[in-house]
């Protein structure tokens, strides 16, 4: 009798214990996202995009990275109050519903159907779907060019298919868990070329390991506006819009840019960049 | 809520999610079958009298069964498929395909190894001594004596390794066959965030729907099969 007792306590200490620990967390995401000022702001990003979002040790870096710093300045939060916070495609609106975070640079597409569960500021990005070759590769101009040739996308992302449905039906559609795994099936000369928004391609072929290897075709076939994810009621999008044209305006927007995608020859597509924003809902 | 089950069944219109069980299914039938081959050739010689075997299936066991599935699954995309540039078919798609089922084979043929291996344990040492006395070698006593006693005795732990395999067959997602499960959940959810919830409830449901049986069909053939002693 006594040992179950025991265990009895053990498992209510062990219950107690996680408890608090979830209502900590809660308090800490509350706190960032109702106060301004001396507390601190919990920012959604990519961890694994080179370029744009990407955790480098316990640095981050990338265009997201610099565009939401920027951003949160101008909401009144310094560099060292941001709380960096994974978002992952497809959990990026569970975070923002449920607070978790409070405003998501992600790579984050505007859609209508996502805006039935989050609202978005801007755009600060307009991208453009394209592709990836090998350096000496130069048959490859367009989606147009690559019927049965091997191309490697990430699952989860429609740009593969839409090439296959609309340009080349003849096309080897490969998905790979992460771009990384695309680069290296390309580098390996095992698929020809892999397609996403072009700035990621851009921030992947500026990294050192793939320096020289690859390059962006350059010839952007869609248009993917990258807005800031900010929870449904939130009132933040006016401000963030604001500080976007600001950004848009002395110039620390081009050279986040030129600084993220160096070696590479990127340009964005200049017809629609710098972008204009869309007013708030 | 009318309105919620509309768009929840156009869900279905726009992606093939019985398409995508289906995949699993074929993914895990044909892993299970050479998964079960390797796993019997793996316990053969983890039993047999010849040292350097045991070594051998001892040493697979212990690499596959504490190497992750999908550092394997990676291994044979980025590793076997892209560096090696080995091809187990023309065909691009169902070259990944057979890929991801020699990957789950492979890892599931240790634990289908150790399951058979606890198999053996149930029959006495009797039987094998009874064997030998009547001049049966090694494999032929394995294979008329051991063999058909230690599968009745081991229904229910293949069935456990089954009903894992069943699950793991997601991780194929990671060896680029894009149309299993998990890639097809992953999509729906990101480009239809509002029904999140629906979705992720259907899958979990397609997948109790799936084992449930197994489990069942497992337990009852252990129970009919066993070797009453």
């Amino acid at each position: 009798m006594r040992t179950r007792s025991t265990a009895l306590l053990a498992g209510a200490a062990v219950l107690a214990l996680s408890l608090t620990a979830c209502s900590d967390d809660s308090d800490g995401g509350d706190g960032g996202s109702t106060d301004g000022g001396g507390d601190t702001i919990t920012i959604g990003i990519k961890f694994d995009q080179p370029g744009l979002g990407f955790k480098d040790g316990d640095t981050y870096t990338g265009f997201d990275v610099d565009v939401a710093t920027y951003v949160a300045e101008k909401l009144g939060y310094s560099a060292d109050q941001i709380e960096w916070k994974e978002a992952p495609s497809a959990q990026r609106e569970t975070l923002l519903s449920s607070n978790q975070v409070d405003m998501i640079f992600a790579t984050y597409s505007i859609t209508d159907e996502r805006k039935e569960t989050v609202s978005f500021a801007g755009p600060y990005f307009v991208a453009g779907q394209d592709l990836l070759v090998a350096e000496d590769n130069s048959d490859i101009t367009g989606p147009d060019s690559l019927n049965g040739k091997n191309l490697c996308s990430v699952s989860g992302s429609t740009s593969a298919q839409r090439i296959k449905d609309e340009q080349a039906a003849d096309v080897n559609l490969l998905e790979q868990p992460g771009y990384a795994e695309c680069v290296t099936t390309l580098v390996a000369g095992q698929v020809d070329a892999v397609t996403t928004d072009d700035i990621i391609l851009a921030g992947l072929a500026a990294q050192p390991a793939n320096q020289g290897k690859v390059k962006v075709v350059g010839n952007p076939f869609s248009t993917e506006r990258y807005g800031v994810g900010i929870p449904k009621d939130s009132d933040k999008c006016e401000d963030i819009n604001t500080a976007l044209q600001e950004m848009f305006d002395d110039g620390s927007w081009d050279a986040a840019i030129k600084a993220n995608t160096e070696g590479t020859g990127y340009t964005p597509n200049g017809d629609e960049n710098p972008p204009k924003l869309d007013a708030c809902a | 809520m009318g309105d919620f089950f509309s768009q929840f069944a156009t869900l279905f219109e726009n992606y093939d999610v019985l398409g995508a069980f289906w995949v699993n299914i074929q993914l895990t039938f044909w892993a299970a079958l050479l998964a079960l081959v390797i796993g019997t050739v793996l316990a053969l010689m983890r039993i047999s009298p010849i040292p350097s075997l045991a070594w051998v299936g001892t040493a697979y066991v212990t690499i596959f069964r504490n190497t992750p599935l999908t550092i394997i699954m990676v291994f044979m995309t980025l590793g076997v498929w892209g560096q090696l540039k080995f091809e187990l078919s023309q065909d691009f798609a169902s070259n990944f395909f057979r890929l991801a089922v020699v990957a789950l084979a492979v890892y599931h043929a240790a634990f289908v190894c150790e399951a058979i291996r606890s198999g053996v344990n149930t029959v006495p040492l009797g039987q094998a001594e009874a064997a030998r006395a009547i001049g049966l070698s090694f494999l032929p006593a394995a294979r008329i004596v051991i063999l058909p006693q230690a599968f009745r005795g081991a229904v229910a732990p293949l069935g456990n390794t089954l009903i894992a395999l069943i699950k793991n067959s997601t991780v194929a997602a990671a060896a680029g066959v894009a149309t299993e499960t998990s890639t097809l959940m992953k999509n729906m959810i990101e480009f239809n965030s509002s029904l999140i919830y629906a979705i992720f409830l259907t899958f979990a449901i397609g997948y109790v729907i799936l084992v449930i049986p197994v489990g069942v069909a497992t337990t009852a053939l252990s129970r009919r099969l066993a070797v009453r002693r």
